[in-house]
């Protein structure tokens, strides 16, 4: 199906007045700023993790300049190690986590399960708040001088020797984990009791499946970490050294704990993104997840395993050899329901009624990088392959394809998808591809030089590498991927915000989709659904879609295949 | 931390949609008061498990110095005072029947019974917190506060293997762990009073919210139960190691 013959459909139910949604229910400041809509919590959340997003992106454009000489050409080694820390601290706690739920899981889950709102509504709102308030500690921070402890915070250095601000980041951390603590307890409430009447859990679209695996994740590690980082502040500010290798404790215990949380967070990162991919995939095949219960339960293994694996971050830091070799196999089971999310991805596309609109390039291409982020990982997960590519650009590659190609292509996509539902304007399809493309390239230049700078030896974090100047090109190649890559991430701003007002009037359910979500009106009126569904299909049933009937109806004469 | 605690109790609630609403008690996003209540019960219990996790790196933390420095464990917490850490335990064993109670009384709809069981509870935690109290300000006294004024001195009388293992730092290790744990435990009794406190005015006062059904003091207990279970491990793991 091609978006631009539905979009060009006049809606028939247009009423003379503006149709009342949760965009025009009010429009004051306090309206938005005092919601406990979901809907107006998601937007608010969008907004302000595009500016973190742009926060980040900056520090990397520094670290991406700065590394195309070999000696170093703009920032002194002091700022070198605080611009990636500010990298890594911004991207990782206040865009990844909080991206794909805080933003997609927080306006679609009750959308999806056909609920009003989530179950604790002002528990969301202060998440977003408390989210807030642990982004100005790490502005702060930024603004007091930065860190330079790199995003893990490791002890002893970040507890004894840091002269930088330490503890104000680690209380934005610790602050932003409670919001994202909040937000899991919130979808786990409301996806075990606000279903609408005929939602069984089988029932539920793999984007809610995903979210609720994340939530389990989330309230699982998080608190792990929270207690973890509170420690080192206690040791920098009381002197109360649990980890302190003077008083005989273990610096590693902080390693152990802090991973203990951060691998799974890097679930809490991809999962959401996986549910995405579960829709777009689905929704421009036009046909039902391939393994529908395979796809659901991976969620949950991929859940579960994750805790099981922390201990590979650490294979060269002290751990026994057996210790090393039982997360080492973990690490490679956890693979085996990720490739099942994979294969059953393609089996879904495999003889589907593609159609190739901005948001399936976008899952196309997550596809394709999460793939090789994957594989990657496989080199890494094993002892001996790790020992030469650990803390070298190869690590760095690997978990950008995950990230980047991976959590940032869903984003990018659910954006796409979703962006007629949230605000009713269709985005110019042409330069959505555009920017879908030009993120695929971009992207690759960026980071496949670095698996090879990796494999070469180059360390990651280092700020020269003049004693290898052989290796400046794979460096400009990066630099130059990473350019491109800046455009496309720019791009959608400004067709985005001009479609919210050039853009045309976006159908009910401008792509044919099945989910309950575009059952409705878009934009949404403030209780979602003008009465509650009862839900009597199967999740991706195509025939029960409303709009299909009559699209196909209206089809019949002129003959335009669906999915043409 | 303790705002999901309160998510049933504490609810600044607006007039009007109440008006509207002919469940009266009911939140605009739920069908009826048992989805109401179950999403309560569910919530509480993801949060408790929140609240497991956060005590429990502190536990693992525990658990390795302890077998990496047994014999520290025992000279040093021989430096805890057992008659005050039991009568703290008997202080909350008491203040849980209390709040048990608080919740039977709920229940039968005898609100100022269950105001009163409150009201004991939260005198019963501040009892705790008095005595714990008083048990810092010796710690302080004698200079068992872990940093540069640590002091620690092994008796005469202990084992030579207790002399080689024991160390003025690896006694500040323990003592560091001992001031975490039952600092962060402290600071959940406080949160607590903070809960139950309001919860029994609003009780008294017939706040609607919390008088027409009895689930939002239950997740208060409920909460108030796992400050008391924590202790229960807290105790024996400081206080009463096995000497041999």
């Amino acid at each position: 199906m091609s978006s631009s013959v539905l979009e060009n459909q006049p809606v028939a139910e247009e009423p003379q007045r503006p149709r009342k949604h949760y965009l025009n229910a009010a429009h004051t400041v306090g309206s938005w700023l005092f919601t406990t809509d979901h809907k107006r919590i998601a937007i608010m959340y969008l907004i302000s993790i595009v500016i973190f997003f742009a926060v980040g992106g900056i520090a990397a454009a520094f670290i991406r300049a700065e590394l195309t000489s070999p000696r170093g050409i703009m920032l002194s080694n002091d700022n070198y190690n605080k611009m990636f820390t500010l990298h890594g601290v911004v991207m990782i706690f206040f865009f990844l986590i909080p991206s794909i739920p805080a933003v997609f899981g927080n306006f679609f889950i009750p959308m999806a399960i056909g609920a009003r709102d989530l179950a604790f509504p002002r528990l969301n709102l202060l998440s977003w708040y408390l989210y807030m308030i642990g982004g100005l500690f790490a502005v702060l921070a930024m603004i007091l001088g930065g860190v330079d402890t790199g995003w893990t915070f490791y002890t002893p250095y970040s507890s004894m020797y840091s002269q930088s601000q330490v503890v104000l980041t680690i209380m934005g951390a610790f602050i932003a984990g409670f919001s994202s603590i909040a937000t899991g307890i919130n979808f786990i409430v409301t996806i075990h009791k606000m279903r609408a009447p005929g939602m069984t859990w089988f029932r539920l679209p793999l984007f809610v499946w995903s979210h609720y695996a994340t939530s389990l994740v989330i309230i699982l590690g998080t608190p792990v970490v929270a207690i973890t980082l509170l420690l080192v502040v206690v040791e920098r500010v009381l002197h109360i050294g649990i980890f302190d290798p003077k008083l005989g404790g273990d610096p590693v215990l902080f390693q152990h704990l802090f991973w203990f949380y951060s691998h799974p967070a890097v679930y809490i990162m991809i999962l959401p993104g996986l549910g995405v991919i579960s829709e777009l995939i689905s929704t421009f095949s036009r046909k039902r997840v391939f393994g529908y219960h395979f796809v659901a339960f991976s969620s949950m293994a991929i859940a579960g395993l994750g805790f099981l694996v922390w201990g590979h971050h650490m294979f060269i830091a002290g751990q026994s050899m057996y210790q090393g070799m039982v997360f080492s196999i973990l690490s490679f089971l956890v693979a085996v329901p990720s490739a099942i999310k994979v294969f059953n991805f393609t089996a879904t596309i495999y003889k589907g009624h593609v159609s190739l609109d901005s948001p399936m390039i976008y899952a196309m291409s997550f596809l394709g990088l999460f793939t090789i982020g994957g594989l990657t990982g496989l080199y890494l997960s094993s002892m001996a392959t790790d020992v030469h590519l650990t803390d070298t650009y190869f690590v760095t590659a690997h978990f950008h394809y995950i990230m980047v190609g991976g959590a940032i292509s869903a984003f990018m996509g659910a954006l796409h998808y979703w962006w007629p539902k949230m605000t009713g304007r269709m985005y110019p399809e042409l330069w959505g591809k555009l920017a879908a493309l030009l993120m695929f390239l971009g992207f690759n230049l960026t980071f496949f030089p670095q698996f090879i700078l990796g494999f070469l030896g180059n360390p990651r974090r280092y700020h020269y590498y003049y004693l290898q100047p052989e290796l400046q090109i794979y460096h400009i190649l990066s630099t130059a991927g990473a350019t491109v890559l800046a455009l496309a991430y720019l791009l959608p701003v400004f067709y985005l915000v001009w479609s919210l007002f050039f853009g045309p009037k976006a159908s009910s359910n401008p792509w044919g989709a099945s989910g309950l979500e575009w059952r409705t009106a878009s934009p949404p009126i403030t209780q979602n659904f003008e009465e509650t569904p009862i839900v009597t299909w199967e999740a991706y049933d195509y025939s029960s879609v409303p709009d299909l009937k009559e699209e196909a109806e209206k089809q019949a004469q002129p003959p335009t295949p669906v999915g043409g | 931390m303790a705002i999901e605690a309160t998510q049933g109790a504490v609810h600044e609630h607006t007039a009007a949609v109440a008006a509207q609403d002919e469940h009266g008690p009911v939140h605009h996003q739920f069908e009826d008061i048992e989805q109401q209540n179950e999403s309560y019960i569910v919530g509480m219990w993801a949060f408790l498990v929140t609240e497991i996790m956060f005590f429990g790196a502190l536990f693992l933390a525990y658990a390795v110095y302890r077998w990496k420095y047994p014999l520290v464990f025992i000279e040093a917490h021989k430096m805890l005072d057992i008659p005050l850490g039991l009568t703290n335990t008997f202080i909350l064993l008491t203040s849980s029947f209390f709040v048990v109670l608080a919740v039977h009384y709920h229940k039968l709809n005898r609100r100022k019974l269950a105001a009163t069981w409150l009201f004991l509870t939260v005198l019963c935690a501040f009892g705790f917190l008095v005595i714990k109290g008083f048990e810092y300000g010796h710690k302080f006294k004698v200079g068992h506060v872990p940093g540069p004024n640590f002091t620690f001195e092994l008796p005469a009388s202990a084992s030579p293997e207790a002399k080689e293992q024991v160390t003025v730092e690896r006694a500040q290790l323990f003592f560091g762990l001992y001031f975490a744990m039952t600092g962060l435990h402290g600071i959940h009794v406080l949160v607590g009073i903070l809960i139950l406190t309001p919860l029994a005015f609003m009780i008294l006062k017939g706040h609607h919210h919390v008088v027409d059904d009895y689930i939002p003091t239950e997740m208060a207990a409920l909460y108030w139960h796992f400050v008391d279970v924590v202790w229960i491990f807290l105790f024996p793991l400081f206080y009463l190691i096995p000497l041999h």
